[in-house]
């Protein structure tokens, strides 16, 4: 039996923020779940991938975060419980179905997981923060700051959007996500068999056409006013230390536990006021909290919402208080208890040295770089062949494939957002004869691929894309995609038939292996003025090695 | 070792696939089981495909932060020689600095001599041991993979790292999947009987 699945009340078990987070749900009692992998929110489809089945819950990787969210919101519609999970970017795919789905609100309760990624550590695109979409979509949004409270905050969320009939965000960052502690377990009501949807009919609440759009919304602006009164009477958000002392903090998420840390090491104790709830955000325990200070410390990641917030807070109450945010802390990379602690010295007047090696240290240049044997390495060894690279541009999109951008192959030009790839190239061929090669992976295809491809055909430019089809979604832990499914009962979906009923032309399925052919081929399509398509397939060694 | 240690943080480096998570989820179990509070932070995604990894374990009565400060380290666990550069940060002339003397190298760029990394440890640690992990358990088991049960074994029956073998004994036993259990008990035992020369 997995941990995860232990019906031991009390237990402690140690669980990482995200598999906490899994086991909120499953005590809550969530009958849907639908996500996109993207790290650091992977192991939520992972998890539940491993445990749907026993755990009688319907689970999918869906093919795309929007998609993900449509089918969450459909579930939620029919009156399942639902929890809806991806990382940032993924938020910004399925922001179109995000707002109209606050406005309609819930049937089933629902919660929508975001991930964010500060530093950067597996995210190409840009330093992503989540936070700004809860304004964007008035979502209920709460930040947790450690594993346990993963655990605690989803159920919370579960219970206010079963409350409230909106959806909740969860809003998590990697080292909470990828943070591990000991977890204290509820119980999990075991169901026999997957629960069975009812979508009612009611026009007034799942059509959102005007005028009783804005209707909507203003149930949504009256629905965050109640939330917030929720909120404060069931004390989500929390003063900590409550002294004398005339500076105060102002934290949330994992950056709380630094302001903790911090206090300890420079064996100091000032009043903490722990934001839980970003939004809607709760201003009167926040003007409780300012009242009688003289100077506070803003500690957050990435840019200043909270400090914001709290000097327009500040300002309303017409306070004589001194805020520091960003003068001290960046507003580029995560922050780290050190930075944290001299941030706190420097308000509070204490010396702290942050600790330095102060002789040289070589820096090792270890990158991540394809397995050995990767199919990979035949596809860009065989372009490398194929065409002068000094007069090919090369388009990369997100996959592992993105490490070609580096030594020893140097083969990316370009690189954005997911199916990228293929939409830009089309821009370029339209306004130049450059000579261009995309490199797309077969997930990443099927996720943003498909509509840019459709677009060069229809708006007629001529780029190369070899979509490196690998049977796999592999850079974020191997799940599973439409051409190949988990489920031997699901149906497959083919690339090749894609392709073709797009309308290209010049399409041809190679094994890399057959570098001949691929050269060759390569050589051919590169001078086409049309379209032209190499499928490059070779299944990811991870698949390989599980037959 | 029955006295309640207030706080206490490893950090491990290594490359990717050379098993650092499995590492951080022993002493975790191991520490939970001793009575301990107990916080880890490690990195997924793009970072396992052979790059260097950095984990934190922390525990003690009451653990905040999941990342050890920097120059706050009690241990640190090197699995590949040159990544104990990386981890020179996180040491003060107190901390314990266990290497296994495993050498992958990295394309482009020289591999370090053996003697200059150490040297370059030991400027800020007075207690660095560069250990036949790999060697020996490839010797003995045809496969290094192991040399990071080894090096914790070692560091608990040595008394470095301050849980009783009998909790790291039961922590691998709990963690390791059980067609792997056998060469990583033999590994522990083989911790064990090592005799510093």
């Amino acid at each position: 039996m997995e941990e995860i699945l232990l019906n031991k009340l009390g237990k402690k078990v140690i669980l990482l923020g995200n598999d906490a987070a899994v086991r909120g749900a499953l005590e809550s009692g969530v009958e849907f779940v639908s996500t996109y992998p993207g790290t650091p929110a992977s192991e939520i489809g992972n998890t539940f991938n491993r445990i749907a089945k026993k755990a009688n819950v319907h689970f999918e990787f869906s093919v795309n975060e929007k998609v993900a969210m449509e089918a969450g919101v459909g579930a939620s519609y029919a009156g399942l419980k639902t929890l809806i999970a991806m990382k940032n970017f993924g938020l910004n795919v399925a922001a179109e179905a995000l707002l109209p789905f606050v406005y309609t609100g819930t049937k089933g309760a629902t919660v929508i997981l975001v991930a964010d990624d500060p530093s950067c550590h597996s995210s190409a695109q840009s330093e992503e923060n989540t936070r700004a979409f809860s304004y964007l979509a008035n979502i209920p949004t709460l930040e947790p700051s450690d594993a346990l409270e993963c655990k605690n905050f989803m159920k919370l969320a579960f219970t206010i959007s079963e409350k409230f009939k909106i959806p909740v965000l969860l809003r998590l960052t990697t080292r909470v996500s990828h943070q591990k502690m000991p977890v204290v377990l509820g119980t999990i009501k075991t169901r026999k068999s997957l629960v069975e949807g009812n979508f009612i009919k009611d026009v007034k609440k799942f059509v959102t056409m005007p005028p009783r759009v804005l209707e909507m919304k203003e149930e949504v602006l009256a629905k965050n006013k109640e939330i917030d009164k929720f909120f404060e009477k069931n004390k989500i958000n929390r003063i900590e230390n409550l002294n004398k002392s005339k500076i105060g903090i102002v934290t949330s998420g994992v950056s709380y536990l630094y302001v903790m840390e911090a206090m300890q090491k420079l064996n100091i104790s000032l009043p903490v006021l722990k934001i839980e709830s970003f939004y809607p955000f709760p201003k009167n325990i926040v003007k409780k909290f300012l009242k009688p200070l003289k100077k506070i410390l803003v500690v957050e990641e990435l840019d200043p919402y909270l400090e914001r917030e709290i000097k327009a807070v500040a300002q309303e109450i017409n306070c004589n208080l001194k805020i520091l945010g960003k003068e001290l802390l960046p507003t580029t990379g995560e922050l780290n208890p050190n930075l944290v602690t001299d941030a706190i010295a420097k308000i509070y007047g204490k010396s702290y040295k942050m600790p330095k090696v102060n002789y040289f240290v070589p820096d090792l240049k270890r990158r991540p770089k394809f397995c050995p044997g990767c199919p990979y390495w035949l596809i860009f060894g065989g372009v490398k062949k194929a065409v002068n690279e000094k007069e090919v541009i090369f388009g990369g999109d997100i996959g592992c494939y993105m490490l070609a951008g580096q030594a020893p192959l140097f083969l990316q030009d370009y690189l954005s957002c997911m199916g990228s790839s293929i939409g830009i190239a089309h821009g370029i061929k339209k306004v130049s004869k450059q000579k261009l090669i995309t490199f797309i992976g077969d997930g990443t295809f099927f996720h943003a691929g498909i509509p840019a491809l459709i677009n060069t055909v229809f708006n007629g430019s001529n780029p190369l894309i070899i979509i490196m089809d690998n049977r796999i979604t592999a850079m974020t832990g191997h799940q599973p995609n439409p051409s190949v499914p988990a489920d031997p009962l699901a149906q497959n979906v083919n690339i090749e038939d894609i392709i073709k009923g797009c309308g290209v032309k010049n399409l041809k399925i190679i094994d890399p292996v057959n570098q001949e052919e691929f050269i060759e081929t390569v050589k051919k399509f590169i001078e086409s003025d049309k379209v032209s398509v190499i499928i490059a397939r070779s299944p990811c060694l991870f698949v390989k090695n599980k037959k | 070792m029955n006295k309640k240690i207030e706080q206490f943080n490893i950090v491990i480096v290594g490359t990717g696939g050379q098993g650092l998570i499995t590492l951080l989820q022993v002493i975790a179990e191991a520490a939970l089981a001793g009575g301990y509070d107990v916080k880890t932070s490690e990195l997924h995604g793009l970072s396992q495909r052979g790059g260097s990894v950095e984990v934190h374990i922390r525990f003690g009565k009451k653990i905040y932060s999941p990342m050890v400060p920097l120059g706050e380290a009690d241990l640190v666990i090197a699995l590949e020689l040159q990544e104990s550069l990386r981890a020179i940060k996180f040491i003060n002339p107190k901390s314990n600095f266990l290497i296994s003397d495993q050498i992958i190298p990295i394309p482009s760029q020289k591999t370090l001599e053996t003697k200059e990394i150490i040297s370059l440890v030991a400027k800020t640690s007075k207690n660095v041991k560069l250990l036949p992990a790999f060697s020996l358990c490839k010797e003995k088991f045809g496969t290094g993979v192991m040399a990071g049960i080894y090096l914790i074994s070692f560091a608990a029956f040595k008394g470095i790292l301050p849980l009783s073998t009998q909790l790291i004994l039961e922590a691998v036993k709990k963690v390791i999947p059980s067609k792997y259990l056998d060469l990583n008990i033999k590994t522990f035992d083989l911790a064990k009987d090592y005799e510093e020369k």
